[in-house]
């Protein structure tokens, strides 16, 4: 049970921002730009990253959501949700990304663990600033997400079919309007 | 020497603003209704919050600004006086169960610090110690999120190695500014484009 009184029906962060749209706003506005923003990085690729941490933070509906929207994102290659989850460093993405997420997880135990030797090995291997940059406010914003969403105790039914509707509301409408407005999310909560 | 070539000259949070104002704006945003904006908690007690997880997340940038801003509220809604409101920050940083603030409060320290070391953290018995003092629905939403937001904007200024000087005169001085004008009106003063409002 939620420690506030939420409204009921609707999961994980989305029962916080409708408690609050004065907030809402500016954390939908921030999502949208780091994960589906005009970038160097696909959004598949941020969208990975916005799930290791969730996954490292252990929060059961950022990691799920985010990788049902990273999966929609890579199409056939969704297989890498859970090889990233799992080990990334053995996984099938490039060796750039696998820098990058070295530099999340850092993030994810802490601004300071972040090393510059981890973030000369990104640089070597082509990122750039803005993309170490974007890397390292992904990871601290999902530091923010998952702890908003895990201590409200939000409701986070485990319902693969809500997941996989609202990963594909993510992923191609993005995050500026609530997942709860598409018919086939409402659909799957409600069964 | 900061990870990435942040513009020179800049302080903390305001270089990684600055080198990012796509993502500045909605940053200045929550800020602005979480710590500025009318609310049941007042500015000087949601500063403390925000403050006092900064100093868990040992970011010395964050809890000096913050600490500032929340001593400048604190000696308005108090009339403390400047030293006495520097003082019970720093109380309430290194002590807030003996710190001369509310009970209500202290129960929304307890559970700003259940969210700062992870979300699965908060126990049922904190909230309802906090609700028992007193704390709105509201009032912890708010709570669980200024401590939520402060362990992003931690990371972020420390996971950029960003330039944080020690010039406790410049913290109180923009501490001061901040706490009267707020976060979205004093960032058009390191942004290259003002941030809408």
């Amino acid at each position: 049970m939620p420690h506030i009184a939420l409204p009921e029906n609707l999961p994980g962060i989305t029962a916080g921002f409708a408690f609050r749209p004065e907030t809402a706003k500016p954390m939908r506005e921030l999502a949208e730009v780091l994960l589906r923003g005009p970038s160097t990085l696909t959004s598949g690729e941020r969208e990975l990253i916005a799930t290791y941490v969730s996954s490292r933070n252990d929060c059961y509906f950022c990691q799920t959501s985010h990788g049902a929207a990273a999966a929609a994102h890579l199409g056939d290659r969704a297989h890498l949700v859970e090889d990233v989850k799992r080990d990334f460093l053995n996984a099938g993405i490039s060796a750039k990304l696998k820098a990058l997420l070295q530099v999340a997880g850092q993030v994810q135990q802490g601004g300071k663990s972040v090393t510059p030797e981890a973030v000369e090995y990104a640089r070597d291997l082509g990122a750039t600033d803005l993309e170490i940059h974007d890397t390292v406010l992904i990871a601290a914003a999902f530091s923010m997400y998952n702890r908003y969403v895990d201590g409200l105790a939000t409701w986070q039914p485990q319902n693969a079919e809500m997941y996989a509707s609202m990963g594909e509301h993510l992923a191609h409408r993005g995050y500026l309007a609530s997942s709860m407005e598409e018919a086939p999310v409402r659909e799957a909560v409600a069964r | 020497m900061p990870h990435i070539a942040l513009p020179e000259g800049l302080t903390g949070i305001r270089a990684a603003m600055a080198f990012r104002p796509e993502t500045a704006k909605p940053l200045n945003e929550l800020v602005e209704v979480l710590l500025h904006q009318p609310n049941s908690l007042t500015a000087g007690e949601r500063e403390l919050i925000a403050t006092y997880v900064s100093s868990q997340n040992d970011c010395y940038y964050c809890q000096t600004i913050h600490g500032a801003i929340a001593s400048a509220n604190l000696d308005t809604e108090k009339a403390l006086g400047e030293k006495a409101s520097e003082d019970l920050v720093l109380k309430v940083k290194r002590d807030f169960q003996h710190a001369n603030i509310s009970e209500k409060l202290k129960a929304l320290l307890v559970i700003a610090g259940q969210v700062q070391k992870g979300g699965k953290n908060v126990t049922a018995e904190a909230v309802e110690a906090a609700r028992s003092l007193g704390a709105t629905d509201l009032e912890i939403h708010d709570t669980v999120l200024i401590a939520a937001a402060f362990c992003m904007f931690n990371r972020y200024v420390d996971g950029l190695a960003t330039w944080q000087p020690e010039d406790e005169a410049m913290y109180r001085e923009r501490g001061k500014r901040v706490a009267r004008e707020g976060y979205i009106s004093v960032s058009k003063d390191y942004l290259p484009h003002p941030a809408s409002v």
